[in-house]
């Protein structure tokens, strides 16, 4: 007769099942830190180095491989990705239970749709906003795209680092332009299985933040799909807490980022970058064309205090011409 | 399997599962007496007890009109030719079956009256006073969604038939002390709190062969849950789908 199992033991056993076995080798089970799509993530310790480390394994049944092969190549690619905006790989391997796994740096913060309540200023959050634009510029110079950009993949850590999280549905999408490591040519094979598995037109991403190509399920990505989501993201991070009314240039790099074609948006995230920097600067912004007065308003604005200097001077000397004693 | 025998009385002692991977449905269909009876022996032992405590709990039906009602729906399984409508393409088998148990309850008095006069029919040896006790035993929180309810019961009916069978290959390679740390650990209330010294001393082993012995029936038991949740799919995709529902996502 089987046994009845409540609800709580029905949980345990879940997790018991779904545990990475790690008998035999260097780590230890701590912690469950989360579940993705492909698998779970866990917190283990490094027995060897005396150090936590973050532990991704399968968690599905993966008869044909098609999970090991994505699990492995992911881990290749972020290897690959040495940035500081990009969690560093350390090993990976096959568990005694035949599971594929990669371990990684272990990353304790926040992620960005729970931090950015704490940042009130729409400049530090336009400036953190910078930060995250970094790894992925660096991962699409590498030929490599996110496609799961969103607040909830950005950790901040406890020193305000920006990192770039869960490269799982990442995509190699072109050649790269660097000759000394671009993955799809210094391992093309894994590479190409890459594409393949990732190619065949099925829909991966978050609602929301997912191009309308990649909503589409279009087979063709290419950068301009991640820069859709970074500019949903900077439409997350103006509109969170902030009641007032958004300046157009900002509003208009946002919509630029965001349009519905990709030849309308940005073409580059260096582009977009720099847009969002001038506009920082109180610069003139690429996707927001001003009429002449509005430069010239602009102009005066940025060189206020030198007009300000330049008027009290004539000022002086003009009450000096009128009142001087004859 | 014997935990299936005495339920269900159905499966008798095989042990056998189909041998390809989504031959269940393919199986009820199937020109052979043995190979159509394996799989809805398959089928009914992994679903009864969900189809059962879905009728009590989602549709707050007495005891013995929701026995009735299995009896019934598992009678339309087998004669009625139910699972011949069933499409893979369009739902998991999970769903289909809950969707069929929703409109037999909805046609409730149209069923009954198919009973009364059917009283010929062969009534399958369900032990509903089993399913009951654990209904009345423990609390199970009524979910608001019927998909949800039928999920978690699906669950605990897979969970406990691959808890019997871990415990029954155990036995037969004489680890039954891997089964016990197994129930201390990961089913006994508590359990997690002991450390593996405090367990070691229990049971007069090594810490270390805690941790290994629990492993390895740890390994076993979720080989195990993968084999009869194959067994008890309809096709590879709901197989991935359902193995990562009861694996990887919290229930």
């Amino acid at each position: 007769m089987t046994r009845f199992l409540s609800d709580s033991a029905l949980e345990r056993l879940r997790e018991a099942a779904d545990s990475p076995d790690l008998t035999g080798t260097r780590y230890r089970l701590v912690d469950k830190l989360g579940q993705g799509g492909m698998g779970g993530v866990y917190c283990v310790e490094d027995t060897e180095l005396e150090r936590r480390v973050a532990l991704k394994v399968i968690s599905g049944p993966d008869p044909d491989g098609i999970g090991t092969v994505r699990l492995l190549q992911e881990a290749r690619i972020i290897a690959r990705l040495e940035h500081p905006g990009i969690v560093p790989v350390h090993d990976a391997g096959v568990l005694p239970d035949g599971r594929p796994y990669y371990t990684m740096k272990l990353v304790q913060g926040k992620r960005l749709d729970e931090h950015v309540e704490s940042v009130a200023s729409l400049s530090d959050r336009l400036r953190l906003f910078l930060r995250i634009c970094d790894p992925v510029a660096f991962a699409h110079a590498y030929g490599v795209l996110h496609r799961d950009l969103k607040p909830a993949n950005i950790m901040i850590g406890p020193f305000g680092e920006v990192l770039v999280m869960d490269w799982g549905l990442s995509k190699v999408f072109g050649p790269s332009p660097e000759k000394d490591a671009p993955i799809d040519q210094a391992d093309a094979g894994p590479s190409t299985e890459n594409r393949s598995l990732t190619a065949h037109g099925s829909v991966v991403g978050t609602p929301g933040y997912m191009s309308p190509e990649q909503t589409r399920g279009d087979a063709s990505l290419d950068q301009r799909s991640d820069i859709y989501s970074l500019g949903a993201i900077l439409q997350f991070l103006i509109s969170t807490g902030n009641a007032e009314a958004i300046a157009k240039p900002l509003s208009a790099i946002r919509g630029r980022a965001m349009a519905e074609d990709p030849e309308a948006r940005y073409q580059t995230v260096s582009e977009l970058s720099t847009d969002l920097a001038h506009f920082l600067d109180g610069l003139a912004v690429s996707a927001y064309p001003e009429g002449p007065m509005v430069r010239a308003w602009r102009w005066v604005l940025r060189n206020r205090t030198w007009i300000l200097l330049l008027l009290a001077y004539i000022l002086t000397r003009t009450l000096l011409i009128f009142f001087r004693p004859r | 399997m014997e935990a299936m025998s005495e339920d269900t009385s159905i499966g008798g002692a095989r042990h056998q599962f189909p041998s390809t991977h989504w031959s269940l449905i393919e199986g009820t269909r199937s020109a052979h007496t043995e190979e159509r009876q394996r799989a809805l022996d398959t089928l009914i032992r992994a679903y009864w007890k969900p189809v059962y405590k879905y009728i009590r709990l989602h549709w707050k039906k007495e005891n013995e009109p929701a026995k009735d009602l299995t009896q019934e729906f598992f009678v339309r399984l087998l004669d009625k030719g139910l699972l011949d409508r069933f499409d893979p393409a369009r739902a998991r088998l999970r769903t289909y079956i809950r969707v069929c148990v929703d409109g037999l309850v909805m046609n409730e008095d149209k069923a009954a009256h198919r009973m009364k006069r059917g009283g010929d029919s062969v009534l399958l040896p369900l032990d509903f006073q089993s399913a009951e006790g654990e209904l009345i035993g423990l609390p199970i929180a009524a979910e608001d969604d019927p998909e949800k309810l039928f999920a978690r019961e699906f669950a605990r009916s897979v969970f406990g038939i691959a808890l019997e069978r871990l415990r029954r290959e155990f036995d037969e390679k004489d680890k039954g002390l891997h089964f016990e740390l197994l129930e201390l650990y990961d089913i006994e209330e508590g359990g997690k709190e002991l450390t593996y010294e405090e367990v070691a001393r229990r049971f007069a082993i090594k810490p270390t062969d805690v941790t290994n012995y629990l492993a390895y029936a740890r390994r076993e038991f979720r080989r195990i849950v993968l084999e009869e949740l194959r067994a008890m799919t309809a096709t590879e995709d709901e197989f991935r789908r359902e193995a990562l529902a009861l694996l990887g996502v919290r229930l």
